[in-house]
Formats: C-alpha cells, sequence, structure tokens
C-alpha cells in the first residue's frame, strides 16, 4: 500500500490544476481583458459634455474643440525627430523627456504626448501625421466660459491624475476631469459616457478591422446640460461690489433652498483656467498664499460669526420659556459676572427682546443665555438642549450639498467643555461669548445665510444647493425636503420684528433703502492671523445677515468682508444693494455703489506681511482705490447697469406670480 | 563473468518525455523573452539563445552521466554528498548575490548555482544510507540520521535565502515513508498544515473546536477505546500548535511572506485594501493569473501572447514561464503540459518498483519526490493555488544550473534502470 502515497498525491495535483486551468481559462477567461489587451487598439469617441446655464437661460459654460497628440510608448519606431519636434513646436531634449516619462508609467498604454494643439498646428501636423508611427490625434472637448464671473461656482476641468485613474477605471491617460465647483459636483451628468471601438491588431500593429465585428463597441451617451441655481446678473454685480476686498456673499431663495450667488472675492477669470495655459495659471493661483484666490471663502472660511447669531439665543429663549418679548434686563456698558465684565457699547437701558436685537445689547443676551443653560438641573443638559436648538438651523455640520467644497463649523456641546473643564465643573458662565457668536460657535457664511434663509421662512429651511434642472432627470429628493428647526413659528415674529428694527432704528439704519422691507442683523468677529509663528489680531471682519422682504421673503443673505471692521461699514451696504439689485434691478442707494467702487481694504490684507508695526480697528483709515482702477470700476458698473432685466424676471424675483 | 551479460537498455519513454518538455519548455521562453523584434535563435545575448545552448551542453552532459559506470553512483554517493554540502557552504564565502539569494558562484562571465546539483548528492546518500544492510528505519536512531543527511542542505540554502529550495528537501519524506518509516510523520504533518490554515482563515476558536470534534468523533468510533488521557493530549497540543500559528503569522513572519499568505487566503477583508495588495505585493501573481485566463480555451497562439509579448508578468521566462504556456497555448496547451509531467511521475515511479535494488528503487523515489514538489509548488504559485514561493519549474525556466541539476538527477536514474539486470 505504501507505494500508492505518492501516485495519488501526484494525481490529485494534476486534477486540482486542470481544473484551476478550467476555471481560469474557461470558466472565467473572456472579455475582462478587452481594455488591457494591447493586441486590440482602442478608439475613444468623447461625447459632448454638458452645457451649463443659470437659473434664468444665461448660457455660462459651453465647448470648444481640442486635439490631443497621443502616443503608446511601445509603438513609436524610429521617426524624423527633428520634423516632428518641429511641428509641434518643442525641442529634442523635451521629446526625450516626455517619451521617457510615458514609458516609465506603461509602455503598452496611451500617454498625452502634448495636450490641446492650436487650430493651426493641428492643421499641419494632421497631414503629416501618418509618417510618424505609434502617434496619433485623440480629439476632445474643451470648456468655452461665456462669461468672466463666477470662477468658484462653474469651477474648471482638467487632465486625470494616476490617483484617479488608478480608483475609476473609466478615466484613461489624458481624459479631462472636473477639478473644481459644479465640474466635480456634477461630473457625472455632465460628462456623459463616451464611446469605445475595438480594433484587433496583428503583431506587426496592423488593424485587422473591428475586433469580433464590433459586438463590443458601444456609442458615445452625451453629457447632460444642466441649469444652475445661480443667478448671473447678481452674481456679476456681487462680485463687482466686492472688488479689491477679500471676503463672500451668499444668497439664497428661501423658499427653495436655491443658491443664488455665491461669491468669493479675490476671484479669477475662469477662462484662465482652460486648455494649454491651465496648468501654468493653476499653479500661479495655488500658490499665491495671501490673496488665496482658489479658496471659496463663502464656503470654506470659518469664524466666530458675532452678532448674527444673538438671534438663534433669542429664539431658543422663547422656545425653551425662560424668557419674554417683554422681560427687560439693564445694561451698564456691559454685563457683570464673577468680577468680570463682558463690555457693550452705548445704547438706552433696560431693554426689552426688540430693542436687545436692534441694538445688538450684550448685556441682554447674556442674561438670555445664562437663562437657557441653568434652566436644568446641570448646564450640561441646558448646554446640550441650546445645542441642539443651533444644529435645527444647519450650524455644526456639512450641509451636506452639491457644493464640492465645504466646512462644518462647530457648535460646542457639553462635551467639548467636560473636556476643556473637567464633568461637572463648569457652568454657564465658562462659556457665556456663545451668546454673542463668540466662544466656540464657528460658522461659514453659507451656513450663516442658510440660518437666516430658515428664520425667513420662519421654522424651515431647503437645503441649500446649486442645482436647479438636469436635462431628462429630477433633482434629488433631499433639496425638495423641507428641515424644520425645533423653533416654534409663532416665536419667529417678534424677532423678525427686531431684525425690522435693525434697519428701521437699529445699527444699518444707515443702509436702509426706501420701499423695502429689510429685516437684518449686523456683526463683527474677531479675528487673527499666524505670520511666521506670531500670532497677530487684526482689524475685525464685517458682517452682515439680511432677508426681504420682510413678509413672503425672496432672498436670504449672509455677506463678510474679511477686516472691514463694524457690519454696516461693508457688509451691510453691500447686502442691502444686493437685494434693491435682485428685487428690483433698479439701484436707489447709488451713494452706496461709489462707496463700495471707491474703497479698498487691499491694505489691510498687506499688514501683517509688512513686518513693520500697525494698528487695528480704531487705528485704521480707510483708503480709496486709485483714479484709473475706479473709472475702470464704474465703466464695468455702467455696463453691468445698463443690461437691464426682463421685466418678466423682475416680477419672478418679486413673486408676483406667486 | 562474461562483459557480454551487460545488456544496456534505457527507458525511452522517460528519455522522450523528458526531451519533449525542455523542446516545450524553449519555445515557451521564446516566447516570453524576445523582445519584438526579428527572433535570432542563435543570438546568445538573449536569454532563449543562451538557453538554446545550455540544452546544447545538457545533451553532452546527459551523454557524460549514462557512460559513467553504474555502480559508481553508488559507491561514491558519500564523497559526492559532501563535495555538494562543501560546494554550498562555500558560497558563504565566495558566493555571489542575485535578488537577495547568495546561491550563485561566478566562473568568467557564467554563474552556477550548487544547491541545483545538491539535490541529486542528497538522493543518492539518502538511498545510500538507507539502503546499506545495518540501517533500519524504523529505528529512531537511524531516523536521526536521515533526517540530518536531508536537513544539512535544506538548512543551507534556507541561510542563502532561497526557501523555495528548502521545501524541496522536505519531499523526501514520500521516500522514506514507501521504504516504511512510520505514518505518523505524514500524519503530524497534515494536521500540522491543515490547524495552520484554518486557524488563519478562520479563527484559533473554530479551529479548535473542529479538531476537537474530529479526535473526539474518532476516539469513540473505535471499538476497542483507549485511555481517553490520549485524544486529550493531542488537542491540547493541536490547540497550541493553533495558537503558536496564529502568534507566528501575527508577530514574528516577515511582511512580505505574511503578505503572500494573506493574499492566497483572501484575509483581508476591506476589499480596497485587497484591490491595492493585488497592484502592489500580489503583482505577479495577479497579472499571470490575467494571462494565463486570456488564453482561453485553445490560447493566442506561439508568439501571439499579448500580455506576454506586452511583458505584463515580471521574471515571466525563469518562475513564471507557465503563464506563457497559459496565454499562448490555452488549456489545452497547458492541460497537457499538466498531463506530460504527471505521465513523466509516475514513469520514474513505475521503474522504481521494477528496481531489485532498494537503491536504485529509493534513488527513483527521490527523483520523482523533487521533480513533483518542484512541479506542485511552482505551477500552484503561478496560478494562486498556493503563496507564492519562488522556485523554477523542471524543463521550462530559464537557467543552465537548473537544467543541468535536473538532466544530472534524472539520467542518473536512466542509468541505474539501465543496468537492473545486473542489480542484486
Amino acid at each position: 500500500m505504501r507505494r500508492f502515497l505518492l501516485v495519488g498525491a501526484i494525481a490529485v495535483v494534476g486534477l486540482i490544476f486542470i481544473s484551476r486551468l478550467f476555471y481560469l481559462q474557461i470558466y472565467s477567461g473572456g472579455i475582462l481583458d478587452l481594455y488591457e489587451d494591447n493586441a486590440i487598439r482602442k478608439v475613444y469617441d468623447y461625447p459632448k459634455r454638458g452645457f451649463i446655464f443659470d437659473r434664468n437661460g444665461e448660457l455660462l459654460v459651453s465647448n470648444q474643440p481640442s486635439y490631443d497628440v497621443m502616443f503608446i510608448p511601445r509603438e513609436v519606431k524610429p521617426l524624423d525627430t527633428v520634423e516632428f519636434c518641429n511641428l509641434l513646436k518643442i525641442d529634442k531634449a523635451r521629446f526625450k523627456e516626455i517619451f521617457e516619462k510615458a514609458y516609465h508609467y506603461s509602455p503598452w498604454l496611451p500617454s498625452v504626448f502634448i495636450p490641446h494643439l492650436s487650430k493651426e498646428d493641428y492643421a499641419s501636423l494632421q497631414e503629416k501625421m501618418r509618417k510618424f508611427e505609434g502617434f496619433y490625434i485623440q480629439k476632445r472637448s474643451l470648456r468655452h466660459y461665456e462669461t468672466s464671473i463666477g470662477a468658484n461656482v462653474l469651477g474648471d476641468i482638467g487632465e486625470v491624475n494616476d490617483a484617479i485613474i488608478a480608483r475609476d477605471p473609466y478615466y484613461k491617460m489624458g481624459d479631462l476631469i472636473g477639478k473644481q465647483g459644479i465640474e466635480v459636483s456634477y461630473e457625472k451628468t455632465l460628462r456623459g459616457v463616451k464611446g469605445i471601438k475595438f480594433i484587433q491588431k496583428d503583431r506587426f500593429n496592423r488593424d485587422l478591422g473591428p475586433y469580433k465585428d464590433g459586438i463590443y463597441d458601444t456609442l458615445p451617451k452625451p453629457g447632460s446640460d444642466i441649469t444652475i441655481t445661480i443667478d448671473a446678473k447678481l452674481q456679476a454685480y456681487g462680485e463687482l461690489l466686492m472688488q479689491n476686498k477679500h471676503g463672500g456673499i451668499i444668497a439664497i431663495e428661501p423658499s427653495s433652498g436655491e443658491i443664488l450667488t455665491m461669491v468669493s472675492t479675490p476671484t479669477y477669470n475662469p477662462n484662465l483656467l482652460v486648455g494649454r495655459q491651465r496648468s501654468v495659471n493653476f499653479t500661479k493661483l495655488y500658490n499665491d498664499s495671501i490673496n488665496k484666490p482658489l479658496y471659496d471663502r463663502g464656503l470654506q472660511a470659518m469664524y466666530p460669526p458675532g452678532s448674527p447669531f444673538k438671534i438663534l439665543n433669542a429664539l431658543i429663549g422663547l422656545q425653551e420659556q425662560v424668557v419674554t418679548t417683554e422681560d427687560r434686563f439693564s445694561c451698564n456698558h456691559g454685563y457683570s459676572y464673577g468680577g468680570r465684565k463682558m463690555g457693550c457699547h452705548g445704547h438706552p437701558s433696560p431693554v426689552a427682546m426688540n430693542g436687545g436685537i436692534y441694538n445688538s445689547c450684550n448685556a441682554y443676551f447674556a442674561n438670555v443665555y445664562r437663562r437657557i443653560i441653568d434652566k436644568n438641573k446641570s448646564p450640561a443638559e441646558g448646554l446640550d438642549k441650546w445645542s441642539n436648538h443651533v444644529k435645527s438651523f444647519g450650524l455644526g455640520n456639512y450641509l451636506n450639498n452639491d457644493l464640492s467644497v465645504g466646512q462644518p463649523g462647530k457648535i460646542p456641546t457639553s462635551k467639548t467643555y467636560d473636556q476643556l473643564y473637567g464633568k461637572g465643573r463648569w457652568g454657564s458662565t465658562f462659556n457665556l461669548s456663545n451668546s454673542i457668536g463668540q466662544g466656540e460657535v464657528l460658522t461659514t457664511p453659507i451656513q450663516l445665510a442658510n440660518m437666516t434663509a430658515a428664520i425667513a421662512n420662519r421654522g424651515y429651511y431647503f437645503t441649500p444647493h446649486i442645482i436647479k434642472h438636469i436635462e431628462g432627470h429630477t433633482i434629488d429628493e433631499k433639496y425638495t425636503t423641507p428641515n424644520h428647526t425645533t423653533i416654534n413659528k409663532e416665536h419667529f415674529e417678534p424677532i423678525i420684528q427686531g431684525m425690522f428694527d435693525v434697519y428701521n432704528h437699529g445699527t444699518a439704519a444707515s443702509v436702509q433703502i426706501k420701499g423695502i422691507e429689510i429685516c437684518g442683523k449686523t456683526g463683527t468677529a474677531e479675528n487673527f492671523v499666524k505670520v511666521n509663528g506670531q500670532r497677530m489680531q487684526l482689524t475685525d471682519h464685517s458682517i452682515f445677515i439680511a432677508f426681504a422682504p420682510k413678509d413672503n421673503p425672496k432672498i436670504a443673505l449672509a455677506v463678510f468682508v474679511e477686516n472691514g471692521y463694524w457690519g454696516a461699514r461693508f457688509a451691510g451696504k453691500i447686502a442691502s444693494l444686493m437685494i434693491e439689485k435682485y428685487l428690483y434691478d433698479n439701484i436707489t442707494r447709488t451713494d452706496m455703489e461709489e462707496y463700495l467702487l471707491h474703497h479698498t481694504l487691499e491694505h489691510e490684507y498687506q499688514k501683517p506681511y509688512s513686518g513693520k508695526p500697525f494698528g487695528i480697528n480704531k487705528n485704521t483709515t480707510l483708503e480709496f482705490v486709485d483714479e484709473p482702477e475706479y473709472k475702470h470700476l464704474k465703466e464695468l458698473l455702467n455696463e453691468l447697469n445698463s443690461k437691464s432685466r426682463d421685466p418678466e424676471e423682475i416680477k419672478k424675483n418679486q413673486g408676483a406670480n406667486l | 563473468m562474461v562483459e557480454a551479460s551487460r545488456y544496456y537498455k534505457f527507458d525511452w519513454i522517460t528519455i522522450i518525455l523528458f526531451l519533449l518538455l525542455v523542446g516545450f519548455g524553449w519555445l515557451n521562453i521564446v516566447s516570453a523573452s524576445h523582445s519584438g523584434d526579428t527572433i535570432n535563435y542563435f543570438d546568445f545575448s538573449q536569454p532563449y539563445g543562451k538557453q538554446l545552448m545550455f540544452i546544447f551542453l545538457t545533451i553532452g552532459l546527459i551523454i557524460l552521466v549514462l557512460a559513467i559506470e553504474s555502480k559508481f553512483y553508488e559507491r561514491f554517493a558519500s564523497v559526492i554528498y559532501v563535495i555538494s554540502m562543501l560546494s554550498l557552504v562555500g558560497l558563504f564565502v565566495f558566493g555571489k548575490s542575485v535578488n537577495g539569494a547568495t546561491s550563485w558562484y561566478g566562473i568568467g562571465g557564467m554563474t552556477l548555482q550548487p544547491s541545483e546539483f545538491a539535490k541529486a548528492a542528497t538522493a543518492l546518500a539518502v538511498a545510500k544510507y538507507v539502503s546499506d544492510l545495518n540501517t533500519d528505519i524504523k529505528r529512531i536512531k537511524d531516523q536521526i540520521s536521515v533526517f540530518a543527511i536531508i536537513a544539512i542542505p535544506a538548512i543551507l540554502v534556507l541561510l542563502q535565502k532561497d526557501a523555495g529550495s528548502t521545501l524541496v528537501y522536505g519531499s523526501f519524506i514520500f521516500v522514506l515513508y514507501r521504504e516504511g518509516l512510520s505514518p505518523i510523520y505524514l500524519i503530524i504533518l497534515f494536521m500540522i498544515i491543515f490547524i495552520s490554515i484554518c486557524s488563519l482563515k478562520f479563527g484559533v476558536i473554530i479551529t479548535s473546536a473542529v479538531v476537537t470534534v474530529l479526535i473526539l468523533g474518532h476516539h469513540f468510533s473505535k471499538r476497542r477505546k483507549p485511555l481517553l488521557i490520549q485524544p486529550i493530549s493531542i488537542i491540547i497540543i493541536s490547540i497550541l500548535v493553533s495558537f503558536g500559528i496564529r502568534y507566528f503569522y501575527d508577530n514574528i513572519l516577515p511582511f512580505h511572506q505574511k503578505d503572500r499568505i494573506t493574499i492566497w487566503l483572501s484575509l483581508e477583508k476591506d476589499p480596497v485594501k485587497l484591490e491595492r495588495m493585488k497592484k502592489t505585493i500580489a503583482y505577479n501573481l495577479n497579472e499571470s493569473e490575467k494571462a494565463i485566463s486570456s488564453g482561453g480555451l485553445t490560447g493566442k497562439g506561439f508568439l501571439e501572447g499579448t500580455r506576454t509579448t506586452g511583458k505584463f508578468v515580471p521574471e515571466q521566462h525563469t518562475d513564471y514561464i507557465f503563464s506563457t504556456v497559459g496565454e499562448e497555448w490555452g488549456f489545452v496547451g497547458s492541460a497537457s503540459v499538466v498531463i506530460v509531467f504527471v505521465l513523466l511521475f509516475l514513469r520514474i515511479l513505475h521503474l522504481a518498483e521494477l528496481q531489485r535494488s532498494q537503491f536504485s528503487r529509493m534513488y527513483g523515489y527521490a527523483v520523482a519526490s523533487i521533480f513533483f514538489m518542484h512541479f506542485f509548488i511552482n505551477i500552484g504559485m503561478v496560478m494562486g493555488v498556493i503563496p507564492t514561493i519562488g522556485i523554477p519549474l523542471p524543463m521550462f525556466s530559464y537557467g543552465g544550473s537548473g537544467l543541468w541539476g535536473f538532466a544530472i538527477l534524472l539520467f542518473i536514474f536512466v542509468k541505474l534502470d539501465s543496468d537492473r539486470i545486473n542489480q542484486w
């Protein structure tokens, strides 16, 4: 019997191997290999990328044809490099460099030799192409921007990198993909699906015809056109008002959550990031660490919101029934507690809720906040309740929308302070700054705009989004379902009255516009910057939130201007003008337009990098732009204002059709 | 004695099977190593040209091996073994490193790998020692001596970072079992392999439970039941082995070997990570499986293998040569290669059983075992049946030392077999 062990082992292994071969070669062998088989030439047919329209049907982004010289390193045969290089306008060293890099990436996969040929180069090259074996021309489409605004909204497309190819096999070397903005969020919708033809080659690299009579070939599916919620005219107006100032404007239609404008300055012309100059220009923008033009301030900048946040504390106070609209608190230039004092500016005292809001009284909100936190057995319980109310306005987390970038902001919970001071070892005075929107509270401008929309709606909001319509599709349900806040509807009216009075006789009286019932709230935010490891305080940010009209609101917005000092100084003016522009298209407060075009804050932004000591807030001066620059801006403004809106659009914005 | 009674009769079936494999192997080396332009078969700067030269030299070597008196191999077995071991030890001093393994002597422009010849030497020594009238393989003392003869070259090659060759020496267990070694060793070996795989794949607890049930089940199914202490101690040892393996895998095994096992048993749960491993650590295996797969039923044809021509599979003309067979000759060709190998092994075993002397029979068994082990590990690895272990495929993989080593190993047996009439 002993002699059969090895015989048996040999027989069993033989059978295992043959079954494994059967599994690999017959059971699972086949089509999967087509894409990787270098004996099959893949010819791609790129579909049209979807167009982008603004909410009023204005075409913002279209396409232009582009030709890439592609090559497969292993298939390149000896060629007249001098002629070839001359045609492509490169030198021989560059030729070698490109070739070797591609060979290193993969000898048998196509790589881009020269992207985006000009039409002239393409014409002269095309006739001679067959002389250069292993090279071919791939037609693609590049973006063409019909406008010079909205770079941060529209984004751009660029060549895929190795990491993307490794992650998603759809993309091949040289393919274009959304890199920023809407091009990223709606990449799949816009790009469509490329078509492919498989062509059998023999080992001398000659085409033998369609592989298996083309049964695996596919036709390209064109990308869908999309309409975005942006109002291009309002966006352009906002960008112009923000010239020479850093900051952001986010405007939302409260009844739908549609984002009307999304300004972030400094910005750039989106046409800079098209085609061959893209990489040069992108690097320039990317490396500008002072202006940070690629940083979307409206979506990504997190700051303590300051006074606008007081509105939420008033609402929570009413909801938690710790305060009535009639309760009065006195303010002696601030609020004293435990030997410390939170300062306030001069205004009549004592104040009830309405006065508290339009005077933006710190002492009033310190009292309300303490009552909220101390209402329950432990401050932890009170704080968590407060935190949940605040979060129901979409603060403290990503909005989970269709924008490619964002920040969560920050809303503290009892855990935050347990970690800071120890469990049960803190009370409402430890975080009193939360009452006036400082302390541990951080928000982004879009979150503030959304909060304003929720107030305008008296208690609910639609997730702010940028998609209005996709050709042949419906938009995601989450954008048409209201998110309810935890505050009852009836508590909003007194608060909104307070915001209305901010315009009537409060901190924004100076930016009032006759005939429009605007509700708003000013704010400032202290801010710091670190340069060469040194922490420096800069002039406060100017913040403003507003919505209008008071009843049946059509637009809600948040504006912030970096180092603009106080709310009405810059942000308030911009907010009022934006509202008037959107609702009436006709500006009555041209003095405010003048003010904004004439003043620059560039000197403020240079301060921390000057290396010299500098003053902030009270110790700053306003500076004017130079005369030629002003004239230029003025021309732009006139041009913009002369393009009057379709009366239908104005009616629609005012809600006349409702 | 009459000289004419010496009647040489070589086994031509073995020789033909051998030549078939060498010839077909060379065609595949041509495919795997040509650089796309016209092929000049006698271009000695190309691997396929060199291999052709090696094949011609092999034929000379075979004639030499067959010309030597068959008694020479038995009489000088110990001397050959000692010389061979010295050549392995010498590597520590004069050896040349290639890919991290110090397994070569550089002679002029050529390199020679003594471990390829040590297998034949060890087979001779083992056969000689066990067939000695004073040796009884059932005795522990003699078992230790035999294990030592096998362990010396096994450990030497392991120290030279050639773990694959070490495993080949494990194949002597088949030879010794045939000659009367207790089956207990095989059972223990099998148990350890079984427990190792189970512990890694299903965890220590499930493995322990399964082993306990199996052993107790076996115990109670017996009519005569020995003391319970015996199965219980086996269970305890098994559980300890299970823990030990797990610990070894988690804490001791070098990373690259650990990853090979992880890939083999699909121990990585995260599909993204697994996919990444396939593209990095298991790149060779992944490409080789794809190449074989793409061959389909009949293959793409000689020199038409696109993945072979595209040099997708690294080391394809050496350890991964079987993937070329898979791609260019398809299921029909590669299954035929498997069958030809199996036929060769069975033929050798058949002849071994016909031998009159224990020495020749044992040597024949050793030849079959060594060839089989190479075949099993190499093709198993190329197709992902077992974890990756670098080892050549006999007669197929590129390399002079390997080809000569296998030729000497096999043809000493052909010579011994041809002389079996004179064996006593």
